[in-house]
């Protein structure tokens, strides 16, 4: 079993570092989500793996996982959807200002109208406003 | 008066100026001058006992066990020193009052003033060496400020840069030096590490930590091969160049060489670095000094040169040698502050520096004349003056002194010195006062006003005084010379007087004023030589020397930081990589201590899963929906495992984690492209690829060895197992860890939560309030709408689902504190629960049925959660204390009650308000791109037959 959990946990750190390197911001993020599943399942498992004893308090069991790592894990997990969220949004924000969603620097960015997928978010915003109306009016 | 208040008067002070000054210049003056006053006086109190031999101390332990205490104590050294500072402080503000212009901006400069007043009686007033080196960096950030002062000239700013770099320097290597003192000696209070002489002197470190302590002094003070930035420092006003740059600041080093000399010097390393240095010092100053044209400039060497003479003196190691530089110390601020300050008179009233430009101003400035002689006299070693007392005693100090094996060096390299000095005070006189009145000045020169040269005028009293009863100056120099020497020598036999009889000293001295004649007499062919001799220009040199290290740093910064994300978490993960696989073959591990636990073809199911899961998601990453799909997967297994694993709460926890993620990344590719494009080269890929394995392999080699082995120190778990029940009242321990034990953290963390979710909605108004909302109106969807966006078997079925799901929320919270659950599960229970309403029935409908803002369901969350910790307050217990109690109402069972559960509740309205806030924010960007989303639900869209997707309409 602790072979098991290692070698998923290796995994996980493996497939996460490799989409990190990744190039846009998609991947990225999927592979910070990998990498907290691989920190958490880490962390949790520094407790040592018990099967079966629960840390709930029972009047006839005496021996009992240990509760401190999930506790630890468990606040880990809830704070990694918060940064997860706000990664996505600045990834969001990040694409639709700039119609680019590279994770690094592009040279030229700034001085090149959008590319094939959405060229019309790159055309002028007053000629937008128009179309918007007719939409609405539709 | 208390030494915390002689050293904090100042600071306190320092944000008077800028206040009063609205109230006028003279108020803004006076108040600083009042403020210096009172710490003046407050040090004087201290006179008597100081003269009987004692020292007065304060003590205030503030971080003892790193041996950082707020010490300060005042002997001898530390009461010259602080007069010179206050003292000589009050003449500048009283002299800078009538010296600052109409446009000068007078509070600033006055704040700067007592702020460096402030560093600079910490330094010579402190006892812990720790914050000497606070007090040290802030004389060189107040410097900086003071040689800026007038931001408009190009001179004072780079001045500023010059003086801030090499004192900073200086500074840094001190703190490395002092450091190892500290370590040598094992505590950093000066009073301590005086009395270790023999410790310091004996160990490995001291020769390091002498040069370390050596180069922040030499900076300091200006010493060769540092020298250069003192007359670039001139740019600074004259007041400025007065007290730091003659006075006080550049004597910081010559004060902490004194401080230190008990247990520094005496040995050859020593003598011969600090004599070497003072020496060189000493005799460049004054060749460079004689022939320099601006005042300011001829004073600056000047002070070089003189300040090389007292490093001098502390390097002979001999306690005659210490009594003379200590007299030296004293005579040189009076005479040299008063010249500098007639050299900004004259600056004032002339308009110009330039020495060829001047001469003649005897009968134009009679009172500056007469001031401006004496000093200058005193300055050349003429007798009566009391320049002429502390030189004798260095020529004679230097004739008793053996460099290099030969007795001849420092008497002849002396000579030469005070020579030269000679020289350039004759010229100070001559070309500037005596001679012919021109009538080209840039301005008609005449004396000022009382303010501005009463305060050089005191000095030159002062310096006649000492000059002709040195007896009475005697012993406040014999208790100074007592504090330096600090028991470790006898004090020297020698009296201060005027006449000691025919000495080699006299013969000297005689030499150096005669020659200095002679100089002044040649000067006009001398000047022309040096004119044409070539000389390194210090300045241009540290130029080149800034822009090499300039040119280092970008190649280095620009190597590693070219703005690829993608580049610095590579160098990141082979960095953390390196570290620790250096510590895994270079360190020791002990044998497995742990069976391995037995397995069962479930677990290796799911563990396939999981893996295939992952790898397929690496492969197929670039389809993004599908990458989604494999992501649950993996989810989903994670939790499995937790369950399996004994932790039902992670478990839970996890799942209901999950589902809101994936809802937040579908609502997010909504706008992102469907599929990652290959970008990266096969070379490129394979290179990440190998971190990436090398990586997964030793995280998964580091955790079975962990998993192998028992825990290496007894672990604090059994301490919470022990305790849940009796302490918390709950039986479920983790839960009871997180709003017990460690409820301070899960404060934290709910806090963080908000704070994410705030973030995100703070980011989604700007969106939407920027061009991205015109894009966003704009935009088409990429994929076909369905034609029910709001299916009605979903629709209804979720809202006869919704009381059940909020039922089970409320379960899980209950019971959260004895079984499985607790407010973060239900709180995310919940969520998903008023999420599913949103997708049925869509964004307008579900928002006009939710009525409390999500921002005020964080609040409120945060709020319960503070108000219960403060609660126990009222007990008299410490913050988020809980108490429980068992309660039974007829009919039902006893049942427990605890204040952790208002903490619990306040952890679960936190959760929901963050997870929706985030979810209802991304939700907002997809309405906008949607508008004619029906305001009902149960709607079928009537514009699909007509219009296919992807039309205009």
């Amino acid at each position: 079993m602790e072979l098991l959990i290692a070698s998923a946990i290796g995994a996980l750190t493996a497939a996460g570092i490799y989409l990190v390197l990744r190039l846009r911001t998609f991947p990225v993020i999927l592979g910070t989500s990998l990498l907290s599943y691989a920190v958490n399942v880490f962390l949790f498992a520094t407790g040592r793996l018990v099967v079966d004893q629960p840390p709930i308090l029972r009047d006839d069991v005496t021996s009992y996982t240990d509760p401190l790592p999930q506790a630890l894990v468990l606040t880990a997990i809830v704070i990694s959807f918060g940064m997860t969220a706000v990664v996505v949004i600045i990834a969001l924000g990040a694409y639709l200002s700039g119609n680019d969603d590279h994770v690094d620097d592009q040279p030229g960015l700034f001085s090149e109208d959008g590319d094939d997928a959405d060229s019309e978010m790159g055309s002028d915003y007053a000629g937008g406003g128009k179309t918007t109306t007719t939409e609405g009016s539709a | 008066m208390s030494l915390f208040l002689i050293v904090s008067l100042p600071f306190l002070g320092a944000l008077l100026p800028g206040l009063m000054i609205s109230a006028g210049r003279r108020a803004c003056a006076l108040t600083t001058l009042y403020v210096t006053l009172a710490a003046f006086i407050g040090l004087l109190t201290h006179v008597p006992t100081i003269m009987a031999g004692g020292t007065v101390t304060a003590r205030l332990d503030w971080l003892p066990s790193l041996g950082l205490n707020a010490n300060f104590y005042l002997d001898g050294l530390g009461l010259l020193f602080g007069i010179m500072i206050l003292g000589i402080g009050l003449l500048i503000i009283a002299y800078a009052r009538y010296y600052l212009s109409r446009e000068d901006k007078m509070g600033e400069f006055y704040t700067y003033l007592l702020l460096f007043q402030g560093a600079m009686v910490g330094i010579v007033l402190c006892d812990n060496i720790l914050m000497l080196l606070v007090f040290w960096e802030l004389t060189s950030l107040s410097s900086f400020l003071l040689i800026g002062y007038w931001k408009h000239l190009p001179e004072g700013r780079q001045g500023a840069r010059m003086a801030l770099t090499v004192t900073g320097m200086g500074g840094l290597a001190m703190i490395g030096g002092m450091l190892m003192l500290g370590q040598i000696v094992g505590s950093y209070d000066l009073t301590v590490i005086l009395e270790n002489r023999e410790a310091i002197q004996a160990s490995p470190l001291y020769l390091p930590a002498l040069i370390l302590i050596l180069l922040g002094c030499f900076t300091k003070s200006a010493q060769f091969p540092f020298h250069f930035w003192l007359p670039h420092a001139m740019a600074a006003p004259t007041p400025v160049s007065a007290y730091l740059h003659s006075a006080t600041m550049v004597k910081a080093g010559i004060f902490l060489m004194a401080r230190l000399w008990p247990v520094l010097s005496g040995t050859d390393a020593w003598f011969a670095i600090v004599t070497t240095a003072g020496l060189v010092t000493m005799v460049l100053g004054a060749v460079i000094g004689l022939f320099k044209n601006d005042l300011k400039a001829l004073l600056a060497f000047s002070t070089v040169s003189h300040l090389g003479l007292i490093t001098m003196l502390l390097g002979t190691g001999t306690p005659y040698g210490a009594m003379a530089a200590v007299f030296h110390i004293m005579n040189h601020a009076t005479f040299k502050a008063a010249l500098f300050m007639t050299a900004g008179i004259i600056d004032h009233e002339a308009h110009t520096r330039h020495i060829p430009s001047l001469g003649g101003l005897r009968k134009l400035m009679p009172v500056t004349f007469v001031i401006a002689t004496i000093a200058s006299l005193s300055m050349a070693g003429i007798p009566l003056l009391n320049g002429f007392l502390s030189k004798e005693m260095m020529l004679e100090e230097a004739s008793h002194t053996t460099l290099f094996n030969s007795p001849w060096l420092v008497p002849a390299l002396a000579t030469i010195g005070a020579l030269f000095s000679a020289a350039y005070s004759f010229r100070y006189i001559s070309h500037v006062f005596l001679g012919k009145e021109r009538d080209d000045y840039p301005s008609h020169p005449h004396d000022p006003g009382f303010g501005m040269w009463a305060p050089p005028a005191l000095l030159t009293c002062i310096v006649v005084l000492i000059g002709i009863a040195p007896f009475l100056a005697e012993p406040f120099v014999r208790v100074v010379t007592g504090a330096v020497l600090s028991g470790t020598a006898d004090m020297p036999y020698a009296h201060l007087k005027i006449w000691h009889g025919v000495t080699p000293a006299l013969m000297m001295s005689g030499i150096a004023v005669g020659g200095g004649l002679i100089l002044l007499a040649l000067y006009k062919p001398l000047s022309r030589g040096w004119e044409a001799a070539p000389r390194p220009e210090a300045k241009a040199i540290f130029d080149a020397l800034i822009a090499a290290v300039v040119r280092v740093a970008d190649w280095f910064t620009q190597g590693l930081h070219n703005g690829s994300m993608t580049r610095y978490a590579a160098i990141l993960t082979a960095t953390i990589i390196v570290v620790g696989g250096h510590a895994f073959f270079t360190g020791e591990i002990a044998p497995p201590t742990r069976e391995m636990i037995e397995l069962d073809p479930m677990s290796v199911a799911g563990w396939l899963l999981l893996v295939v899961a992952t790898g397929f998601l690496v492969f197929c990453h670039r389809n993004r929906l599908l990458a989604l799909v494999l992501m649950g997967v993996v989810g989903l297994m994670v939790s499995i495992g937790f369950n399996y694993l004994s932790a039902p709460d992670l478990a839970l926890t996890q799942i209901s984690v999950e589902v809101v993620t994936i809802i937040l990344m579908l609502l997010a590719l909504n706008f992102l492209p469907n599929t990652t494009p290959v970008e990266s080269s096969m070379g490129k890929r394979m290179r990440d690829g190998g971190i990436a394995l090398v990586a997964g392999v030793a995280a998964a080699g580091l955790i079975y060895s962990i998993l192998m082995r028992d825990f290496a120190q007894p672990s604090i778990s059994d301490y919470h197992l022990a305790n849940s029940y009796k302490g918390g009242g709950g039986t479920n321990v983790v839960n009871v860890i997180l709003v017990d034990f460690r409820g301070f953290d899960t404060f934290g963390e709910i806090i963080v939560l908000g704070i994410a979710a705030l973030i995100i909605y703070a980011l989604t108004e700007t969106l939407l309030s920027g061009p991205v909302r015109a894009r966003l109106l704009n935009r088409k969807p990429d994929q076909p709408r369905a034609g029910d966006a709001h299916p009605l078997m979903m629709v209804v079925m979720t809202r006869v689902m919704l009381p059940l799901f909020l039922m089970v929320g409320v379960y899980i919270f209950l019971r959260g504190h004895n079984e499985p659950g607790g407010g973060f599960i239900a709180g995310l229970v919940v969520a998903i629960a008023v999420v599913v309403q949103y997708m049925a029935s869509g964004f307008s409908w579900a928002d006009q049925r939710q009525r409390y803002p999500y921002h005020g369901i964080i609040g409120a969350g945060v709020l319960v959660a503070g108000l219960t910790g403060i609660g126990a307050w009222y007990a008299g217990k410490p913050f988020l204390s809980s108490a429980f109690g068992y309660f039974r109402i007829p009919p039902m069972e006893e049942f427990e009650l605890a204040t952790a559960m208002g903490f619990d509740l306040g952890v679960f309205l936190a959760v929901v308000g963050a997870v929706m806030l985030s979810l209802h924010s991304f939700s907002r960007l997809a309405r906008r791109a949607e508008m004619n989303v029906s305001e009902h639900a149960m709607d079928i869209d009537p514009s699909r037959p007509e219009t296919p997707a992807g039309e205009e309409s």
